[in-house]
């Protein structure tokens, strides 16, 4: 069995969060490099972090805090300990996606696009892992998982919730 | 000799446990006390037998899938003695999936290590190179258009000539940008080959930049896959270590290098202005065209822009000649297509072929209908900006141009595979509803269209004034058609005026049979 991926994130800090802007300002077209670089440090964006990359970029807040907004993938507060992202694009609604992402719903007790109340876990649809001959499919922490039916979405579920 | 075993290190076997399976098998080899070397190679696209795993033998690389854990030693037992298996498949070149494609892209996907330089030599990679630092811009230019080879994307745009606006174009910088943005659903060609064979891509690229006088490159590669962004940087590394990245690339006086850029969830970054804009750092807003990006490009420089797939096709045309290439193929559509097969599908997987095969050779006889085992109502091909195709249209040959003139379109070559089952409303209100959560705001039709469109199919399915708003969604669909800016907006529609063209049948609820009491 693969072992539980606990993403270890640190919690933000001013001085850190410089360093790693600084790490990458000198790339051309460095706003997206850098917001990636912040998120995979601290779990997420800090609304402290906007201003610190504004400044590194010569930008203005409202175009980095644009740009941040823009993209699906960037967020403004920590995720759930686990996050499960279903795949809910037309290959996995073909291989009977509806009905997998709704039991994993129910189990969780709420709908997708959000965390449980005690911050275990998020649930997220994302629209294409590629994996669209294996479907129905999902990703857990990272960890891919196809061909995906009832009993396997409720050890995904469990797996999310320990 | 070690025994060699192959395991696919593609994303779509590791779904299906292929790291569990190689892991098993070291164990199962050191409890044997046999010596083994486990190659990961790509995926050779059969996906229905992911994982797949091959063993090399005097006759050839015999194959074994889809391969639990719990099958392991019996197969390594198999493996040894060369004797029979439930799931021995024969030998993979002579698996008939795989025997009746023209792999002239895939040639190696799933054959060699995808995180090996020599490998890639062995088998024939850095040829196209070879021969393109030989010629000229001009002959490079000739050979490209004359092998007829058409954005793989999705546009079909005509790569030779666009390769020729941005070497005539002058300018202090050009640049070569790799779109690997594959956010449509359905298709996952640009992943395998990124994950299976990536120096071919680099090849392609480094081809270009040689071609127009370009010496810098990014591919934009998806956020949401995580292994081809391992994987390109990993061949990015070694390419330059090589000699085939930087200065003096294979030996000669050219220069070029590339770099990998991650997405961060934005479909509408797939449209290659909006993907210029994101690569520079902003939001992925679409430009107006013109100025196209061959003149004014990233940073506002000349810039070829193409998929992975038509940069992966380079290399064959510059080493076998554009004839090899262009041989292949009917009418303007040249060549081969790697054809992605998904969704309810009994055979899925990565079909390489000429164009030319029908819709419907290509679901039921090679794809082998549903997985379900109900009979095929709808596929949907291009991707969800792509038209819902019904069975009597099976007879459509897979071409730009055979395609377009039944309103659809085979942009990246994916299809999806849906039985009886499917309710085409909803399928038509997903198309708006993931055209409003993706648009990126900038033109009216795509940005309030798409949400009107999905309040109006609503309607229809609570049987609310129903021909009166499948009149408006028709209306609606030809102002996002025509109005919107780029294909987000423009497209939509497809999938959309499909449904209600082909399975008008659930939009219009049935005639009741009840007479009201008079």
């Amino acid at each position: 069995m693969t072992a539980v991926f606990e993403p270890a994130y640190e919690p933000w800090d001013e001085t850190r969060g410089a360093e790693i802007i600084a790490e990458h300002a000198s790339q051309e077209g460095a706003t997206l490099v850098i917001l990636h670089a912040l998120q995979e440090a601290f779990g997420y964006v800090p609304a402290a972090a906007i201003p610190l990359v504004a400044q590194a970029l010569n930008l203005s807040r409202a175009e980095v805090h644009g740009v941040f907004t823009f993209y699906h993938d960037f967020r403004h507060k920590p995720a759930g300990r686990h996050v499960l992202k279903l795949c809910r694009a037309e290959a996995c609604q073909a291989a009977g996606g509806d009905a997998l992402a709704a039991r994993a719903e129910a189990k969780l007790g709420l709908s997708l696009g959000n965390t449980t109340a005690d911050d275990r876990v998020t649930l997220e649809p994302i629209y294409c892992l590629g994996l669209c001959a294996t479907a129905p499919s999902a990703m857990l922490d990272g960890r891919l998982v196809g061909r995906l039916d009832e009993k396997r979405i409720d050890a995904l579920v469990a797996e999310a919730q320990r | 000799m070690n025994m060699r075993i192959f395991i696919p290190r593609d994303a779509a076997a590791v779904a299906v446990g292929a790291d569990e399976i190689a892991l098993a098998f070291e164990q199962v080899a050191a409890i044997n006390g046999l010596p083994v070397e486990i190659v990961r190679t790509g995926s050779r696209g059969l996906c229905w037998l992911e994982p797949m795993v091959e063993v090399a033998t005097p006759t050839g690389r015999v194959a074994y899938g889809p391969v639990s854990v719990e099958d392991v030693a019996s197969i390594f037992e198999s493996m040894t003695s060369n004797g029979p298996h439930a799931l021995r498949l024969g030998v993979a070149d002579e698996i008939s999936w795989l025997k009746r494609q023209t792999r002239l892209t895939f040639a190696r996907c799933g054959v060699i290590d995808p995180r090996s330089l020599d490998d890639y030599r062995a088998h024939g990679g850095y040829k196209g190179l070879a021969r393109a630092l030989s010629l000229d811009s001009d002959a490079i230019l000739n050979e490209v258009t004359a092998s007829g080879l058409r954005g793989r994307g999705g546009a079909g745009f005509p790569t030779g000539i666009k390769w020729k606006t941005v070497a005539q174009a002058k300018a202090d910088r050009k640049f070569i940008v790799c779109n690997a943005d594959e956010g449509d659903s359905g298709t996952f060609a640009d992943r395998m080959i990124m994950e299976g064979d990536p120096f071919l891509v680099i090849e392609g690229m480094t081809i270009a930049g040689i071609t127009v006088g370009a010496t810098k490159g990014y591919i934009y590669i998806r956020s949401e896959y995580p292994h081809a962004v391992e994987a390109m940087n990993a061949a990015i590394v070694a390419a330059r270590r090589g000699g085939y990245l930087g200065d003096k690339i294979g030996g000669s006086t050219a220069c070029f290098d590339m770099e990998v850029r991650v997405g961060a969830g934005a479909y509408v970054c797939g449209e290659e202005t909006s993907l210029l804009e994101s690569l520079e750092g902003r939001r992925g807003i679409v430009r107006a065209k013109p100025p196209l990006p061959a003149h004014h490009g990233l940073f506002g420089k000349p810039t070829v822009i193409n998929n992975v797939l038509s940069f992966a096709a380079i290399p064959f045309i510059l080493a076998e000649g554009a004839k090899a290439y262009a041989d292949f193929g009917m009418g303007r559509s040249r060549g081969t297509m790697p054809i992605q097969l998904a969704g309810n599908i009994r055979q899925g997987g990565l079909f390489e072929t000429a164009f030319g095969v029908t819709l419907g050779e290509l679901v039921d006889d090679i794809g082998g209908g549903t997985f379900t085992g109900r009979p095929v109502r709808a596929v949907q091909v291009g991707g969800p900006l792509g038209a819902y195709f019904p069975r009597a249209l099976f007879d459509t040959p897979f071409d730009y141009e055979a395609f377009a003139a039944r309103d659809g379109l085979i942009g990246h070559g994916g299809i999806v595979v849906f039985d009886d089952s499917v309710d085409m409303r909803k399928q038509a209100r997903f198309a708006m509803e993931f055209c409003a959560i993706e648009s990126c705001g900038k033109c009216t039709p795509c940005r309030i269209g798409s949400t009107r469109g999905v309040e109006t199919i609503e309607k229809i399915m609570r049987g609310e004034r129903v021909a009166e708003n499948l009149a408006l969604v028709e209306d609606l669909c030809n102002t996002m058609k025509f109005g919107s800016l780029c294909a987000l907006g423009g497209f939509t529609p497809y999938p959309v005026l499909s449904a209600l063209k082909h399975f008008r049948e659930d939009f219009v609820p049935a005639p009741t049979t009840l007479q009201a009491a008079e």
